[in-house]
């Protein structure tokens, strides 16, 4: 597969027919890959096109379900991360490794600190974590410190440094510049260029166009667990890039958008909502009848603007008006006040939606308990009566309502999760990546619900990390990159391939430029 | 200057206790009829060690993020074997002292092994071993007894050279023999970083199944040391499920005093020991002001409240609230 494979130098690491199945869903399919010592290469691709999958195997934290990796010349198979370790694969990711309660030398130095008479040798520790700290461009972080008392741009230098520490031959950065203030992206450059030059091999998977502009040799495109293509560096442009990352894929069936020829009266108003360091000035509205999406690479900011809107973050400023009355709700009970009436699908079901060995009736009635309460308990005839209501209504498969709500399907659970929102009649809803996981009949019809509530009145603000829910469901799209809105798509302008881009902080097509 | 700085701020929990111990160990000695006399030193140090060895016991698997409740049951069980097993020649004692201490090691590893292998939370697996072990200490002691090697448990229990309290010399030995290993070794800076963050030492390579059995095992070898020290002081056994239960819950609250998360991750054995002294120190302070002894456990749960409440102002800066639940 790999177009830049020569014959005279053979691949440190190669993987054939890799797949990963996790229950009935592919991760990875078929893949073949390749990357060799002395270059940085670059994974590309959407969010969910199977990179993660790919490290994990390679890094020792997955097993595949089959194919083959060889690693140095020799069949691998890794069956925790310190093996990979132990072999020379040195993974930093996304999520930090670092052990909050433990000093910088302690985490530096975790797995194989210096000894003296079979004990840890503390000086020798400190003094080698120092070392470490100093290559990463980092001699103000001092040994001692704890690992927690430090900013998120300092314990991702620890992570290099701690990474840097055990000698590896092949070094797979996933995301690991994502926290980091400009003056550490650029330490992390030059060492990342220095260690190439001395004949590591890199694996760097980034969101960020310019960075792998900047540093990679070669570039991998993932699409829908398939390597799609690799290519080095400046043989495709931006453009093309976008579109191998897109590619032709199996679209859904969403309900047709009204037309409008002005924009509805804004529901919800946001304006210069900040809660530093996550979101910056955040200015947005919602109108009624609206869906309006939240677009961008995961984790740009757009949990928090949701969380920050329901009344869970602490110190958000900024102004959130409903129906132009000023509202601050201080946690979600009070954001599901008939004053406010919001309503948050999570992210996590299992979490932050379900009580999983409570019934489905409890669940459904949970966030209206309230509105259904007479006197001091709870009308049971009139809860049952709202809960058939919503059970017909969503849909949802379930043959006693007295079931756990853990016994049902995934789908069934998300419309659990719906439904004991929609019971507490809100008028803003929002929603966090609500078809995460659940299967395609059941996505449509959640688009369905979602357009008849929008016409029914209701504001939604709607997260998606599936791009083409965006594009098939919202009426306008909002950008969000680094905190801040970076672009507003409306009408013809949410394609996929604006999304991309802008998520990639690029220009449109059509060549408008790239923006800041 | 820095280092010492850091130094100082990553073990102020510990040395709160330690300040409080000297103020509340001063205010005592000061209102004492006879001062620090040798004796008033012994009495306070061997009541002072058991509680302490219990707490140290109870420390290592809280740092891992567990709890054991087992610890008391343990020191009651060692107490009762050792009412049967330290007597007769030097080496049938040396023999009855290795299989007191080997019953306490394999105590823990039963409990560790359940929670690391067994994948069940410690709270529960060490409620029903802790009950298996008292169990067998009836067993071993229907009815309080037993008879022991007088001539060591006096020089235990008396001073060293007619000054120092023999135990607290012991205590000393046993800290250093276990802390400083622990601290020092990779599996015992495993457990500090299981109790710190579980997943990131998974992919860190962190031994971590190998760091939480040794937590455990080691707990049960303190608990079997405090068990033994016990029979020192008493001249005999007694499944006593009253004293078993005491000294575990004294244990958590000398933990907490001392220091020690109990989410896991960090403070230590040393801060446990304070704390242990602190809450013993309630108990003589009450005497010398001719306090009824009834008050202690109302001036115990105080300051174990007071301890909680310095670590409780996390909250206040949590900015997500769902941290709070994390």
């Amino acid at each position: 597969m790999s177009k830049i494979a020569s014959k005279d130098d053979a691949p440190l690491l190669r993987m054939h027919n890799i797949g990963k199945r996790y229950g009935g869903v592919t991760a990875l399919d078929r893949v073949d890959f390749a990357c060799r010592s002395g270059s940085i290469h670059a994974v590309l691709g959407e969010n969910g096109a199977g990179k993660s999958t790919m490290i994990k195997i390679i890094a020792g934290v997955v097993e595949p379900s089959s194919g083959e990796v060889f690693f140095d010349g020799r069949r691998v198979r890794f069956i925790n991360p310190a093996e990979a370790t132990h072999n020379g694969i040195v993974c930093i990711f996304q999520e930090l490794s670092l052990l909050p309660d433990l000093t910088v030398a302690d985490n530096i130095c975790i797995t194989d600190p210096p000894r003296r008479f079979g004990l840890i040798d503390g000086r020798a520790q400190r003094r080698r974590a120092a070392e470490l700290l100093a290559r990463v461009g980092c001699a103000d972080v001092h040994p001692m410190e704890l690992v927690k008392d430090l900013s998120l741009s300092r314990r991702q230098m620890v992570e290099i440094a701690k990474a840097l520490g055990r000698n590896p031959k092949l070094l797979i950065l996933d995301e690991a510049t994502s926290a980091l203030t400009a003056a550490d992206v650029a330490s992390v450059y030059a060492i990342l260029h220095r260690l190439r030059d001395d004949g590591l091999a890199i694996l760097y998977i980034s969101h960020r166009m310019h960075e792998i502009a900047e540093l990679a040799d070669v570039c991998s495109v993932f699409r829908n667990g398939r390597h799609i293509e690799t290519f080095p560096k400046g043989s495709h442009s931006d453009d093309e890039i976008v579109e191998l990352m897109i590619g032709r894929e199996y679209r859904h069936v969403f309900p047709p958008k009204p037309a409008r020829s002005a924009p509805p009266p804004p529901v919800l108003a946001i304006e210069r909502l900040t809660w530093s360091p996550r979101l910056h000035d955040i200015s947005l509205t919602v109108g009624r009848g609206e869906i309006v999406g939240l677009g961008g690479l995961d984790g740009q900011g757009q949990r928090e603007l949701l969380l920050g809107l329901f009344g869970v973050l602490r110190g958000v400023t900024g102004t959130i008006a409903v129906e132009g009355r000023a509202v601050r709700p201080t946690s979600p009970r009070q954001a599901k006040t008939p004053a406010v009436g919001m309503a948050l699908i999570p992210e996590d079901r299992k979490t932050e939606g379900l009580m999983l060995p409570m019934s489905v009736r409890d669940n459904v009635s949970l966030a209206s308990v309230a509105q259904l309460t007479r006197g001091l308990t709870v009308d049971r005839a009139a809860e049952a009566r709202r809960i058939d209501e919503m059970i017909r209504q969503l849909a949802i498969k379930v043959d006693d309502i007295d079931r756990p709500v853990a016994t049902l399907s995934g789908g069934n659970q998300q419309k659990v999760v719906i439904a004991k929102w929609l019971m507490t009649s809100a008028r803003i809803i929002l929603l966090n990546d609500p078809t995460r996981g659940i299967d395609v009949g059941t996505k449509q019809e959640i688009y369905q619900l979602l357009r008849k509530l929008a016409d029914r009145g209701a504001a939604i603000l709607l997260y998606s990390t599936d791009y083409d829910e965006l594009v098939g469901c919202c009426d306008r799209v909002a950008i969000i990159y680094q905190g801040r809105i970076l672009r507003e798509l409306r009408d013809a302008e949410i394609t996929e391939h604006n999304i991309v881009a802008s998520s990639l902080n690029l220009g449109l097509s059509g060549g408008a430029g790239a923006a800041a | 200057m820095i280092e010492l700085r850091l130094w100082i701020s990553q073990r102020s929990g510990m040395l709160l206790a330690i300040a409080l111990f000297v103020l509340m160990f001063t205010i005592y000695i000061g209102n004492h009829p006879a001062g620090l006399t040798v004796n008033v030193a012994t009495t306070a140090a061997n009541k002072g060690v058991l509680l302490a060895l219990v707490a140290m016991a109870q420390t290592l698997p809280v740092l891992t993020g567990g709890l054991d409740l087992s610890v008391g049951m343990v020191f009651i069980l060692c107490n009762c074997l050792a009412s049967h097993l330290i007597i007769g020649s030097p080496f049938q004692v040396a023999l009855g002292i290795a299989a007191v201490l080997a019953t306490g090691i394999a105590a823990g590893a039963v409990s560790g092994a359940i929670v690391v292998y067994g994948r069940l939370q410690p709270i529960i697996t060490t409620l029903a071993t802790g009950a298996v072990y008292y169990g067998l200490a009836l067993l071993l002691r229907p009815v309080p007894g037993g008879e022991i090697d007088t001539d060591l448990a006096d020089f235990i229990t008396y001073q060293l050279f007619d000054t120092v309290p023999t135990t607290l010399v012991l205590l000393a030995i046993v800290a250093t023999a276990v802390w400083l290993p622990f601290r020092l070794s990779e599996t015992g800076r495993g457990c500090l970083a299981v109790g710190s963050a579980e997943g990131a030492a998974f992919m860190s390579g962190v031994a971590i199944d190998r760091a939480k059995l040794l937590a455990y095992v080691l707990s049960g070898l303190l608990a079997a040391i405090a068990g033994l020290l016990l029979t020192f002081i008493t001249f005999s056994g007694e499944a006593s499920a009253p004293a078993g239960g005491t000294y575990t819950l004294n244990s958590i609250a000398s933990v907490v005093i001392g220091g020690t998360s109990l989410f896991g991750g960090s403070g230590g054995i040393i801060g446990s020991i304070f704390g242990a002294f602190v809450l013993r120190t309630i108990e003589d302070l009450l005497f010398v002001f001719d306090l009824p002894p009834l008050w202690q456990p109302l001036f115990q749960g105080i300051v174990l409240l007071a301890a909680v409440s310095l670590g409780a102002g996390r909250v206040f800066r949590v900015r997500n609230r769902l941290e709070l639940f994390g």
